[in-house]
Order: C-alpha cells, then sequence, then structure tokens
C-alpha cells in the first residue's frame, strides 16, 4: 500500500480544466517537489488533495493511507493527517491564534478518538514548538494571520504544522516573499520535521528553498501534468534551461 | 358593524359584571384584557392599593395606544383580546420525565453541557431537582442579607420593601412610556428585584436564574433594580439553555437606577424558543429596558440576543448626572427566519457624560437583523462624548442586516464617532480553518465567536464560555 496515490486526476475551475491527468505516487518519509511555471496547475493539485470546495474532481483518484480522500470533507482530510501550507493564508479577525490551534488538536483527537490535551499539556506543546521556530507569545496572542508580515504568516504556517503532526503535509510556495534568514527558519521547520512516517510535497517556483531542504524527488508541472520526475539534479537542470525544453 | 373604536369604548366602559370574588378561587382568568381581569391578577397577588390603581393608570393609558411598527420586523397582529394575562401554572400538562421532552431540546442540553438535573428543571419536569435549587438559592440569600443587599421577586418586594418598590416603579420608563410598557405595567406578572445599600459591592454576580420561580416569571416580566451611592452589582439576566414558553408574546420592563458614584453592569443571554426553520412559532420579545444614571454612575448593558422569532429591544442609559457614563454591548444573531431590530439610546443630559456602543449582528439563513440605536446629545450636556461601532456578519445570501443610527447633537462641544461595517464570511476562511480539521460547524462558531470577541470579553466569564458555545449550536445548519 503506498502512502499517498494519485491516478489519473483530473480537476477543474468553474468550466475550466486545470488539471489533466495528474499520477503521482508518494512513500513514507520522502520529500517530492513540484516545480512549473504559472498557471501549470500545482496550487490546484495541493487544493484538490486539500480539498477546497472551488476544485471539483471530474475523474480520477487519491488514495491516502489506504483511504479513499476525495470521499472525505476537507476536515476529515485534515485529521486523517494531510495538512495544507497555504500559500497566502487567511485571516480570522478576533480568533487567537492558540485557541484555535487548540480548538484544531482537540477535533483531530476527536476524530482519532483520544482524550483532548488539558490546558497545561496544550500549553506546553504550544510553547515547546514556538520557542523553535522564533514564534514568540505576542504572535500567538494575535488573531489568526491579521496583523502578521508575509514573512511571519509563512512562519506561522509552519509552526502550525509542526504543532499538529501530520503526516503529509503540502507546502504551497512556502518559499515566495521571504528574505534568506525568514527561508532559512521555514525551512529549519521544516527538516526537523522530517521522519520515515512523514512526508512532503513542496511547491516551488525556484530552487532556492531546495538548498535548505533536499528532496528525493522533483516533479515538473506544466499544463495540468507533471511531465518530467527525477532527483534534485532537475532542479539544477530548470534553473540552467527553463521550462521551454519540457513543453 | 361596530367600528373598532366604538367596540373598544363599549368595551372600556363595560359595566362590571363578573363576579369578582369568585374569580379569585379559579387559577385562570379568561381571555382577554380588562380592569376586571386587572382587579382579578392584583386581587390574586394581595397587592396593595397603590399597585392596582398604578396598574389601572397604565391600562386606561394603553387603550389610546397603537402597536407600534416602526421596527423593520413583520408579523401578524396581535390579538390582545385572545390571549390569557393570568394563569397558575398547569401542573398536569408539565411533562413528568425527560422522556415526554422534546428530544431536539435534549440534544441541545446536552451540547450545553447541562446536568441531568438541571436539564429536568429546565424543561419544567416536576422533580426533586427544584429541591436542590432551593437549597441553593437559600444559602446564597443568606450571604446577601448580611450585606443588606434585597434580592427577591417583585411581588415580594412589593409586599416587604413597599416604600422602595412605590418610590421607584415607573420611574425610569413610565407607564406611558410606550404601548408594550404601558401593556407591561397593566398586566406585569413577576420578575426580580434588586438593592444595593450605599457603598456596598455585591460580592457574587446576581442571577436571576437562581432565584426561585425565576423561570416561571410569565409573559410580562418585571425587573427593578436601585444600585444606591457607591455601590456595584453585576446582574445576569436568562441562561443560555433554550427556553420554550406556550406564550408567543413576551413583553417585559428592565429599570435600573444606579444612583451617585455607583455602577451597574447588566448582562443578558436570551434565548427564547425562536420557532421551527420554516419560521412557524417563536416567542416575539418586546422588551423595555432603560437605567437612569446619577452623578458619576455607570450602567453597562452587555447582551447577547440568540433567541425569539422577534426581537424589539433596546437597552438604553439616561445619562443626567455630570460624568456619567453608558455603554452598550450587543451580540444579536438571526438565523432561519428570525427577525431582530435591536440597539440602545444614549441620551445625554449631564456634563463630560460619555458613551460606548458596541454592537455585533450576525444574520444567516432567511433572516433579518436591524440595528437601530439613537445618541442624543442636550444642550445641557457640555463636553459629551459617544464612540459607536456597529458590525454586521452576513452568512449566505439570503439574509439581510442594516443599521440605523440616529445622531443629534444640541451642544458644539459634543463629539460622536460612528463606524459601521459590513462583512460575509468567506469560503476561503472556511476552508482555511477545515483544512485545520475543523467541521464546518465548529469552523462557523469560531469565526463568528472571533467577530464578537469585543462584546463576548464583557460577559462574566462562565456566561461567556456558555454564550460562545450558544453561538455555535445556533449556527448549525446555516452553511451549506
Amino acid at each position: 500500500m503506498s502512502f499517498l496515490e494519485i491516478k489519473g486526476l483530473h480537476a477543474s475551475v468553474g468550466e475550466k480544466e486545470i488539471l489533466k491527468g495528474v499520477d503521482l505516487t508518494v512513500n513514507a518519509g520522502e520529500v517530492h517537489v513540484i516545480m512549473g511555471p504559472n498557471g501549470s496547475g500545482k496550487s490546484t493539485l495541493s487544493n484538490v488533495i486539500a480539498g477546497h470546495p472551488a476544485y471539483h474532481v471530474t475523474s480520477g483518484s487519491i488514495f491516502f493511507k489506504g483511504k479513499d480522500l476525495l470521499a472525505m470533507t476537507p476536515d476529515e482530510r485534515a485529521n486523517t493527517g494531510v495538512f495544507l501550507a497555504f500559500q497566502t493564508p487567511t485571516e480570522l479577525p478576533g480568533v487567537g491564534t492558540a485557541l484555535f490551534l487548540k480548538t484544531a488538536l482537540n477535533a483531530k483527537k476527536k476524530f482519532l478518538g483520544e482524550k483532548p490535551l488539558d490546558a497545561v499539556q496544550f500549553m506546553k506543546r504550544l510553547k515547546t514548538r514556538a520557542q523553535a521556530l522564533g514564534v514568540t507569545d505576542e504572535m500567538l496572542k494575535r488573531a489568526v494571520n491579521v496583523g502578521f508580515s508575509g514573512g511571519e504568516k509563512k512562519r506561522m504556517e509552519t509552526f502550525q504544522m509542526a504543532f499538529l503532526e501530520p503526516d503529509f503535509c503540502i507546502l504551497d510556495e512556502m518559499d515566495s516573499g521571504l528574505d534568506i534568514d525568514a527561508l532559512k527558519t521555514v525551512g529549519d521547520g521544516i527538516n526537523v520535521l522530517r521522519e520515515p512516517h512523514r512526508s512532503f510535497l513542496m511547491i516551488t517556483h525556484f530552487q532556492r528553498l531546495l538548498e535548505y531542504v533536499v528532496p528525493d524527488y522533483i516533479h515538473i508541472m506544466i499544463d495540468g501534468k507533471i511531465v518530467r520526475s527525477g532527483d534534485k539534479t532537475l532542479a539544477e537542470q530548470l534553473e540552467e534551461r527553463g521550462y521551454e525544453e519540457f513543453k | 358593524m361596530k367600528t373598532e373604536k366604538e367596540k373598544l369604548s363599549d368595551f372600556v366602559e363595560e359595566p362590571y359584571k363578573y363576579g369578582f370574588e369568585t374569580k379569585i378561587e379559579s387559577d385562570m382568568a379568561p381571555k382577554g384584557l380588562s380592569e376586571d381581569i386587572i382587579r382579578f391578577i392584583s386581587a390574586k397577588k394581595n397587592e396593595p392599593e397603590w399597585l392596582l390603581a398604578f396598574r389601572l393608570k397604565a391600562y386606561k393609558h394603553w387603550l389610546t395606544l397603537k402597536e407600534p411598527h416602526w421596527g423593520k420586523l413583520s408579523y401578524q397582529p396581535i390579538d390582545y383580546q385572545s390571549l390569557y394575562y393570568y394563569a397558575a401554572p398547569k401542573k398536569n400538562e408539565t411533562p413528568k420525565s425527560l422522556d415526554e421532552v422534546d428530544p431536539e431540546i435534549l440534544k441541545t442540553y446536552e451540547k450545553l453541557g447541562i446536568p441531568l438535573k438541571e436539564q429536568e428543571a429546565l424543561a419544567g419536569v416536576a422533580v426533586d431537582a427544584i429541591f436542590d435549587s432551593v437549597s441553593v438559592a437559600t444559602t446564597y440569600k443568606a450571604h446577601l442579607k448580611e450585606k443588606g443587599i434585597i434580592f427577591c421577586s417583585i411581588s415580594e418586594a412589593v409586599r416587604d420593601y413597599p416604600e422602595l418598590v412605590q418610590k421607584y416603579l415607573g420611574s425610569v420608563v413610565p407607564p406611558t412610556d410606550n404601548f408594550f410598557a404601558a401593556l407591561n405595567s397593566a398586566v406585569f406578572s413577576d420578575g426580580s428585584f434588586v438593592y444595593i445599600p450605599k457603598g456596598v459591592r455585591c460580592p457574587v454576580e446576581l442571577s436571576s436564574y437562581f432565584r426561585i420561580n425565576a423561570r416561571n416569571s410569565g409573559q410580562f416580566e418585571r425587573t427593578l433594580i436601585i444600585a444606591d451611592e457607591e455601590s456595584y452589582v453585576s446582574y445576569l439576566e436568562g441562561c443560555t439553555a433554550p427556553q420554550r414558553d406556550e406564550n408567543q408574546l413576551h413583553a417585559a420592563i428592565v429599570e435600573i437606577i444606579v444612583h451617585d458614584d455607583a455602577e451597574v453592569k447588566y448582562s443578558t443571554v436570551q434565548n427564547w424558543y425562536p420557532g421551527d426553520k420554516d419560521g412557524k412559532g417563536g416567542i416575539y420579545n418586546l422588551v423595555t429596558k432603560r437605567g437612569l444614571c446619577h452623578r458619576n454612575a455607570k450602567l453597562s448593558w452587555t447582551q447577547v440576543e440568540t433567541g425569539s422569532a422577534i426581537t424589539w429591544k433596546y437597552p438604553s442609559c439616561i445619562l443626567k448626572g455630570d460624568n456619567s457614563v453608558g455603554e452598550f454591548y450587543s451580540v444579536a444573531l438571526t438565523n432561519n427566519y428570525q427577525q431582530a431590530d435591536t440597539g440602545t439610546k444614549m441620551i445625554h443630559i449631564g456634563k463630560n457624560t460619555s458613551s460606548t456602543i458596541i454592537s455585533k449582528g450576525i444574520s444567516a439563513g432567511y433572516s433579518n437583523n436591524t440595528y437601530r440605536g439613537l445618541v442624543q446629545i442636550a444642550p445641557s450636556a457640555t463636553n459629551a462624548k459617544n464612540v459607536s461601532k456597529c458590525d454586521s456578519l452576513l452568512i449566505g445570501d439570503k439574509c439581510g442586516a442594516h443599521t440605523i443610527p440616529v445622531m443629534k447633537c444640541a451642544n458644539t462641544s459634543g463629539v460622536i464617532e460612528h463606524e459601521a461595517t459590513t462583512s460575509k464570511i468567506s469560503e476561503e476562511q472556511l476552508f482555511y480553518a477545515e483544512a485545520r480539521g475543523l467541521n464546518q460547524e465548529e469552523a462557523v462558531g469560531l469565526i463568528v465567536n472571533g467577530f464578537c470577541r469585543e462584546v463576548m470579553q464583557k460577559l462574566p466569564m462562565e456566561f461567556a464560555i456558555e454564550a460562545q458555545r450558544l453561538i455555535g449550536i445556533q449556527l448549525e445548519g446555516s452553511i451549506g
């Protein structure tokens, strides 16, 4: 049984077909990267895996740990272990970040039939993870993503991922808009989470994140399809020659 | 055919034709409203002559008034002659056990985490649960008595503290104030009475919930709160558990007198039956709430309105004394076919008076939610200040949100600030929360509670937690 298996995936927004037959297999512990030009369908793929209601799957399948992901609601997918770090995280005015994470964690515990964390356990887990990613108490007190800079938002996404301990992490352009220091923090945050039972799917335009997080596989997506897969050297080729030769 | 007016005058002038004494023996007055009925109620309650006179005067004035329809509310006219104005609780009709209670209500109790005994009491099951609350209430009362605080039903107060009641009843909301206030003054059933002596800080939150019989105060509830100089009290009205009532019309009055240097916080969670999802049934909640602030006094109204089919309610502050402060914090949530027209009036009369209004309206389903407010600065109110913030949140595209703020400033030194926003819960916000593992209902509940946070923070801690849960429950099924 594969960890994540996508077969013949077609998906549209409204009338427009964006994914035109994606096949992808990710095994436990692997880091996969999807690169591709703007509009190639990279972000659509991550949204479809997470269950965004604006995207409609017209054919194909996604199985995660043997379960039919497409038959699940977004929250069921999340609680089964899928995590999407958003490219542009939405603001939730008035919703405290700590409360949000507590609600999310306890939803997962409930889904898995586990006991919710008490206030002390929760705070301990929150503080430990926050410190590791340079997330301050003041940031935790703010409403979710409200008043955060671009870099802070990305750091918070990485922090939420570390806190919720998902099995399959989708990182949608985590490197966009980050300076070198922030990129390094986010990269370190990802590396710490690399474990044999956890896999990553990173979506990026650029090679620079790959200097910090070394992937096992790179896939090139063009016009809704994966046109080439290879190891990390594929990124180097891409850097030199651009997407033109893969079209 | 006689005209309405003729019928009415026939009715008013109709000679006394029922044996007054014989009626006293029965537990229920016949349908309709008349002088006889008012005498009957007053006699049943063994009231003094002055109170009967108060009621009759109110009734006579009521006859000259028309039901107001300026609110953004639409409902069938109320037939006041088809209502019962006095009925002793009907024992046979109360459920004998929770098995006889509507399972929908039980589900809600469970979600709110209400203990079984309390569920029984709330559902009106005649059981020992009442005894529990008797003992709780008794301890509570003894504790308050030590401080000289009076907390009892208004009927008891009429009997035991007639001078206080006579002095203050109708002093802030006169019987002639409006149609529903006149009606209430004529026929009020029962309610709470609070007196905090000079310099006393009430050590506990006073809750109508703890007062025995408060749950059966009837449809014309009357509350009178007097905070003497330099005193403080926080009063809680209602509870988060859904309340059903056979009486569709509820017309209550709350009057508060805040003397020099005193402070009163009045918090309400209103969760009367809102009707079913097709808009059938539900309580009409038509309430007059007002407080009078003397020098350096402060009155804060905090309300969370989630129930009732119709809400018509404007808790107000008359800032008569210099430096007095009025506050209004409100969350009004409407779903399905509910209609709410609610807000406040801040009347600045004294110098350096200030007021704050924060209103959060949430509309879902096919509901209509209106904020209606008045800020008035009188010529005498030098350096008066008001800050108002009215936010509306829409869920779905079949509901309505309306903001009608009126500002009248008759003193050039007055400062009024008003801010209003309207927003919708976006698909992106919902998806973000769902992608973190929250189901749709949890996500909506969290986002809406975030929207209301400024107001929720003003509620006493325990009340706030329950109110947050309640908002989530009330919105169930509102997205989809």
